[in-house]
């Protein structure tokens, strides 16, 4: 589904991810941890190439993302992203929020946009806000319509960087839910967090980035249970 | 001192054609400013830096000289090169517009760059282009904020034109020294003037505050 090849990643001569190998598979569900600053919302914005990469190829479904042929535009409809501060677009209600995007990348007719809206909407449990603006709204609640903006261009792959670290703890449940249903549904997901729960119950693999390099993977638990590396043992006993 | 009303009555006409003028003169600088500066202002943000270097330099000269040089100037330099011959309210309104381009285009950039660089990402990695991006989610922001600042820019033009009486354009401040000059009196045509001034400035601030507050509540 995606498979990243020696990605590296650097601000002016700041290296910021020195060499990533990384294959995802179809449904598969990442989770990605690590310290501050290791690199972690960069290498999911290499992803969705809102940074320019230094080196390294990745590819999503055998073609390579980083080519300059390629249209990279019609390349992130493909990929959708939830962001830590949602970036809801505040000018334009919820379900213009979540229409836009279809009726204007892909010409979706404005009432098919909005029926397949209003579904999207009734999955998060968000249905009734539907004609509500953004600031109406609370941190959860946007949260929930972000993801549902995000599949509205029905991507084949879902980012998400640290959803629920801006989030009041008593909304963060209700965000985890739904991300947990798209995971069953199948999604194939990459997700930063610091929810252990989640990554534990969800993910079919935990990896550990530090300093732009990817430190140990492994299946929850053992990753968990009974990490490898000096690293990795750090800072599970800093963050469990 | 005797406070001579009549003569104010005998110019009143004059000083109500002076203030059309002067709302024609401001309205057409901001109207003219506004296009112009959103051009300028794309101009100056282009990442060409060879591209961006006119619209850059343009900015520094109109926002670094007096309006009342350049009015000079275009009176008697560049619209007659262009006519054969100058005119005086031409010169006024190509001046104060090519001014506020210059103010406006910084109004501009500024409210674009006001926006939250996350609003740029979501839009693209819902595989928006950078033009959609702009055109839907960026510059309705950016709109809104640049109301205030150009209402304040509208502002401080019904108060420049009155640099134009020096080239004989018939505004508020021409028949005010016009007057000044008839009777040797200097209290009635510049405190009348000063009046009719503040009651258009306020009035424009005040039709300014409550779009403001409407825009806020939407
Ligand atoms: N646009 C940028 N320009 C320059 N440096 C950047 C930029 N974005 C990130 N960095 C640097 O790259 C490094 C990694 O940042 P990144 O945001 O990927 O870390 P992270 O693992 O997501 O951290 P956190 O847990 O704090 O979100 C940091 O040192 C950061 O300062
Ligand atoms: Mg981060």
């Amino acid at each position: 589904m995606i498979k990243i090849q020696n990605l590296k990643k650097s601000f002016g001569t700041n290296e910021v991810l020195k060499d990533i190998n990384l294959t995802i598979k179809p449904q598969e569900v990442v989770v990605v941890i690590g310290p501050s600053g290791s690199g972690k919302s960069t290498l999911l914005r290499c992803i969705n190439l809102l940074e320019s990469i230094t080196g390294g190829h990745i590819y999503i479904e055998g073609k390579d993302i980083t080519d300059k042929k390629n249209n990279l535009n019609k390349m992130r409809e493909e990929v959708g992203m939830v962001f830590q501060q949602f970036n809801l677009f505040p000018h334009k209600t919820v379900i213009e929020n979540i229409m836009l995007a279809p009726v204007k990348v892909r010409n979706v007719p404005a009432e098919t946009a909005r029926a397949r809206g209003l579904e999207l909407l009734r999955k998060v449990g968000l249905e009734e806000k539907a004609e509500a603006y953004p600031s109406s709204l609370s941190g959860g609640q946007k949260q929930r319509v972000a993801i549902a903006r995000a599949l509205a261009m029905e991507p084949k792959i879902m980012l998400f960087d640290e959803p629920t670290s801006a989030l009041d703890p008593e909304v963060v449940g209700e965000v985890l839910e739904v991300m947990k249903q798209l995971a069953k549904e199948g999604m194939t997901m990459v997700v930063v967090t610091h929810e252990m729960g989640f990554a534990r119950e969800v993910g079919d693999r935990v990896i550990f980035m530090d300093g732009g390099y990817i430190v140990e993977e492994n299946e929850p638990i053992p990753l968990f249970e009974n990490p490898q590396q000096e690293r990795t043992q750090a800072f599970l006993s800093k963050v469990l | 001192m005797d406070f001579r009303f009549d003569i104010i009555a005998e110019y009143a006409p004059f000083l109500l054609k002076g203030t059309l003028l002067t709302i024609g003169l401001s309205l057409a600088g901001i109207l003219i400013g506004t296009v112009l500066g959103l051009l300028i202002g794309l101009g100056k943000m282009v990442n060409n830096k060879l591209i961006a270097l006119p619209f850059s330099l343009y900015i520094t000269f109109f926002r670094g000289t007096p309006l009342f040089v350049q009015i000079l100037l275009i009176h008697f330099g560049v619209v007659p090169a262009f006519l054969g011959h100058t005119n005086a309210v031409a010169a006024a309104i190509l001046a104060l517009s090519l001014n506020a381009a210059a103010y406006i285009a910084e109004i501009f950039r500024a409210g674009i760059q006001s926006i939250d660089r996350g609003q740029m990402e979501a839009a693209r990695s819902l595989g928006m282009t950078h033009g959609q991006a702009m055109r839907h989610v960026i510059l309705p922001q950016a709109f809104k904020r640049m109301i205030p600042p150009l209402g304040n820019e509208f502002i401080v033009l019904i108060k420049e034109s009155s640099l134009a009486a020096v080239i004989t354009a018939p505004e508020i401040m021409y028949w005010g020294r016009a007057m000044a000059g008839q009777y040797y009196k200097v209290w009635e045509p510049y405190l009348t003037a000063a009046l009719i001034y503040l009651i258009l400035t306020i009035s424009l601030s005040f039709i300014l505050s409550r779009l403001e507050r409407r825009l806020k509540t939407e």
